[in-house]
């Protein structure tokens, strides 16, 4: 079953045409991958599928349910969590501040809760501590360091519990014992339930971690399979070491 | 806020230190007009507190979500327009019944703010700053033409009790003041602890990341926007009701819109106790510049040596910069086991340099 | 219907000058991301430089400009050395407060010096009209339309032609981009903002002989530019030219067929309309910050 399904998505910039009907499809339960050389459009899918442009034309389906055009706290809202190519993080708010700014159900009396938000603050403690991060909780978010961010990041965009979680370049910018960290809890989170689809130039990372990979190039499809049946396809050889 | 400290700065001191603080202000405030009844003094309290409540009141807006309105003057004169009208048209006995009346011109306030509000944040922040400004003049010149309504230039006046002679005439007003200034502080403070205000200083920070993790930032925004404007207008009712005569040009007024900015900024930002205190230092100085400057015009060179003086020097404001020295010195105190990251304090947010969410270039 | 096209001309004619003065205003928010509230006030501050010149020395308004367009240029450069340069963080929140302390400081200084009464630049030319099919055309306004023909023209000239008009596009389009090719960004914005004052006093001559003006009038100024720079776009010159031609035609229009009375209140109308339609103004960008 798949999670996601993207169909002939299309959307060009001025005269850039940064996605050209593009089709894939995410698994639902696994770690798919999706490469491509740069500019191959796969930030712009992903902001695409997170409402942050509209699209113009094509269909993003998220369990079966058309997505295309809300917006992003919406999308947020029906499960769909998203980090950023450079980590992003609300630099003027502790740790466990930001930990606590997701979220879900935008209910009256939620947003009115008081105090230390009762189990919403455990909850919050206990994902610090899964990414070994819990020291930092009373720090604020422009004092950490990247790698910290990073972690933090990915810890915050938990809180809500979104089944479907899209990373951009989470191996961007670690060092390489942070980065087997790193995969080792999106393995851990995947396995508790939730689908991953993350873009990434690190090929070793994609490798190792993803059950699927899809590969885009000028904006389309162009190969999908396991990591290995992608690593020997000829067209995406051709792609990437192509003029 | 935030998990225990590891390092015990004796929070416990702190706090009570603090509420102590706050009970003696408190206590001054309650019984200034026992202890200085003369009208001068009176006067110059009720002016200070109603700043202290619409700097705070503004602070909602602008030092929660970092949207600066410049036009809350707009919705100052509403208030204190919409106040008048009821007032005459009703037929209200003057004295204490139309208090009862600041409410009603909150509300209508508030219904204002919810259209120029959806308007308004429509754009982006810069462009925000402007509208809000637009929206002030066209309420002021509305003022100025719709001259059966408002009696245009030549004003409007109220009626008011004679029954409160002398001395005791500004005394309802000066608690009315105050009771809507500890308004505004409890609801400020209330909004900040919630869920709700941690959505806002999100906004502030970063405001599509924001809506990256599901803050209705639009919702959020127009919310605190009204809920700033709704006490602004009440602030204004309590104006209009006191000075009794309303000129279009003296409650839609920029200089009051842009002072409670002013008084905001230089107490600091998107803190609780930031505008009150700007406020209480900035409104004094104001009224005495005024006093004994007004007539030539140079008290507005002043004005605005002190502001640029302010703004240069003290970028974050008083209560921030303040933060920083106290924890400076804490840090001293502890000698060189204080150790790595700073911690933050019991009123975090805001109290920080702010780093530019300007994190690197555009992605590709 | 002779009237309204009467009204029409005049709005064009007075439209270039809102248009001379809104391109300071919106080429320095291009440049620096700051929203010069004090600019009103600078347009004001030009045309007591000319009262007083053509007061104490009888220099003609027009001609007048030879000595304050170099000595605004100059404060201008001057204001933003020492005002908005030191400001680090929160920019554009703060410049916001910064020049209108710098207003409110123009404004108390000339009121000090001048008094709150109404003044007015006058030249020889003043009253004199000529006719042209049928109605009939101050020639002041010519003169003011055409000194801001010249000076809009030379801003394109400069902005287009030169190398430096080039890297003040380059620092308006991406600052850090400009910065790694080899700008000076931070020369860039003084001199920027040096150009956009000295505009100012153009347009301050221009704005002083067709109006009476006083020290107060900055708020009135600064209403209407801010008006049109949103509308145009902030940052377009081409915006806010388009702008300012379309407000002010609209204005004058409406002060025929309404009233007088309503004719200041249209600006904004138009205002919130654009706005509800198209919050980026007409050459503006849709911008979100970084995706």
């Amino acid at each position: 079953m798949s999670l996601l399904e993207i169909n002939d998505l299309s959307k060009r910039f001025g005269g850039v045409v940064a996605v050209d009907s593009c089709s894939l499809s995410v698994p639902a339960g696994s770690i798919t991958g999706l490469i491509g050389p740069n500019g191959s459009g796969k930030t712009t899918v992903f902001n695409l599928v997170t409402g942050f442009i509209a699209p113009d034309g094509g269909q993003v389906r998220y369990k079966a349910r058309s997505i295309a055009g809300l917006n992003p706290d919406r999308i947020y809202g029906l499960g769909i969590g998203r980090t950023f190519q450079l980590a992003r993080i609300f630099p003027r708010l502790t740790a466990l501040e930001n930990m606590l700014v997701p979220v879900r159900r935008a209910g009256l009396r939620a947003l009115l809760s008081q105090g230390q938000w009762g189990h919403e603050k455990e909850r919050a403690m206990e994902m610090l501590a899964f990414m070994d991060i819990s020291q930092v909780a009373g720090t604020l978010g422009g004092a950490l360091s990247y790698g910290q961010r990073k972690l933090l990041e990915l810890a915050a965009v938990m809180m809500a519990g979104p089944e479907l979680v899209l990373l951009d370049e989470p191996a961007g910018g670690v060092n390489p014992a942070l980065l087997e960290r790193i995969a080792e809890r999106i393995r851990q989170l995947n396995g508790q339930g939730t689908t991953f689809l993350l873009v990434e130039h690190n090929m070793g990372f994609v490798m190792n971690l993803c059950h699927e990979v899809v590969v885009l190039h000028q904006g389309r499809a162009i190969a999908k399979g396991t990591p290995n049946e992608v690593r020997e396809n000829p067209a995406v050889l051709d792609a990437y070491l192509g003029t | 806020m935030s998990g225990t400290p590891t390092l015990a700065i004796r929070p416990a001191r702190a706090t009570a230190l603090k509420a102590f603080g706050l009970a003696l202000l408190a206590l001054l405030a309650l019984l200034l007009p026992v202890v200085a009844p003369d009208p001068a003094t009176t006067n110059m309290a009720i002016f200070t507190v109603m700043y202290v409540g619409l700097a705070t009141s503004w602070n909602i807006m602008g030092g929660y979500t970092g949207y600066i309105s410049l036009g809350h003057a707009a919705f100052f004169g509403f208030g204190a327009y919409s106040f008048g009208l009821m007032l005459i048209h009703f037929n209200v006995t003057p004295g204490y019944p139309p208090f009862a009346l600041v409410p009603v011109a909150g509300l209508l306030t508030a219904v204002l703010a919810v259209g120029i509000g959806w308007i308004a944040l429509r754009t982006r922040a810069a462009t925000f700053v402007i509208v809000t400004i637009a929206f002030m003049f066209m309420l002021q010149l509305l003022g100025e033409n719709l001259v059966e309504l408002t009696g245009g230039g030549a004003g409007l006046g109220l009626p008011y009790s004679h029954d409160w002679g002398g001395d005791f005439f500004n005394i309802p007003y000066y608690y009315a003041m105050l009771a809507l200034a500890v308004l505004a502080l409890v609801i400020s403070w209330w909004i900040r602890r919630s869920k709700f205000g941690l959505g806002l200083l999100a906004i502030r920070d970063d405001e599509d990341k924001a809506l990256a993790v599901g803050v209705p930032t639009r919702g959020f925004k127009l919310t605190a926007f009204v809920i700033s404007a709704l006490l602004v207008g009440m602030i204004g009712a309590v104006y209009g009701y006191y000075i009794t005569y309303l000129y279009p040009q003296f409650v839609f007024d920029p200089l009051i819109g842009i002072s409670m900015v002013l008084m905001a900024f230089f107490g600091g930002l998107g803190t609780l106790s930031g505008p009150v205190i700007g406020a209480l230092l900035l409104e004094p100085a104001q009224l005495e510049f005024a006093y004994r400057l007004g007539a030539s015009k140079l008290y507005l060179v002043f004005y605005a040596a002190v502001f640029l003086i302010v703004i240069l020097l003290l970028p974050r404001g008083i209560v921030p910069s303040v933060a920083d020295l106290v924890r400076g010195w804490r840090r001293r105190q502890m000698g060189p086991t204080a150790g790595g990251s700073r911690k933050a304090p019991a009123a975090s947010a805001g109290e920080e340099p702010p780093t530019p969410a300007q994190q690197g270039l555009a992605s590709p | 219907m002779t009237l309204v096209l009467e009204a029409a001309v005049l709005g064009i004619l007075t439209g270039g000058v809102y248009a001379l003065m809104a391109s300071g205003l919106t080429l320095i928010f291009g440049v620096m991301r700051i929203i010069n509230v004090g600019h009103g006030a600078l347009v004001v501050l030009g045309a007591y430089l000319s009262f007083a010149l053509f007061s104490s020395l009888h220099m003609d308004p027009f001609v007048s400009l030879v000595v304050t367009m170099p000595v605004m240029f100059l404060l201008g450069v001057l204001l933003q050395l020492v005002f908005i340069r030191p400001l680090k963080t929160d920019r554009e929140a703060l410049s916001v407060l910064v020049t209108y302390a710098i207003a409110l400081g123009i404004e108390g200084v000339l009121g000090y010096i001048f008094t709150t009464n109404y003044v007015e630049l006058r030249g020889w030319y003043e009253t004199a009209t000529f006719a042209i099919f049928g109605f009939h055309i101050t020639w002041v306004y010519v003169f003011g339309f055409a000194l801001c023909l010249l000076i809009l023209g030379g801003l394109f000239l400069m902005l287009y032609r030169t190398a430096f008009g080039g890297a003040i596009r380059a620092t308006m389009l991406n600052r850090t981009a400009a910065q790694l090719i080899g700008v000076d960004v931070d020369r860039v914005a003084a001199i920027a903002f040096g150009i956009g004052v000295a505009t100012a006093a153009a347009g301050g001559v221009v704005f002083g002989i067709t109006n009476a003006f006083n020290p107060g009038s900055h708020y009135d100024l600064i209403s209407r530019l801010l008006t049109i720079i949103v509308l145009g776009g902030l940052g377009s010159l081409r915006g806010a030219i388009i702008a300012a031609l379309l407000m002010l035609v609209t204005e004058d229009i409406t002060q025929v067929l309404i009233s007088p009375v309503w004719a200041n209140f249209v600006f904004f109308v138009i205002l919130v309309a654009i706005l509800i339609v198209r919050p980026q103004g007409l050459y503006g960008v849709r911008v979100r910050d970084r995706i």
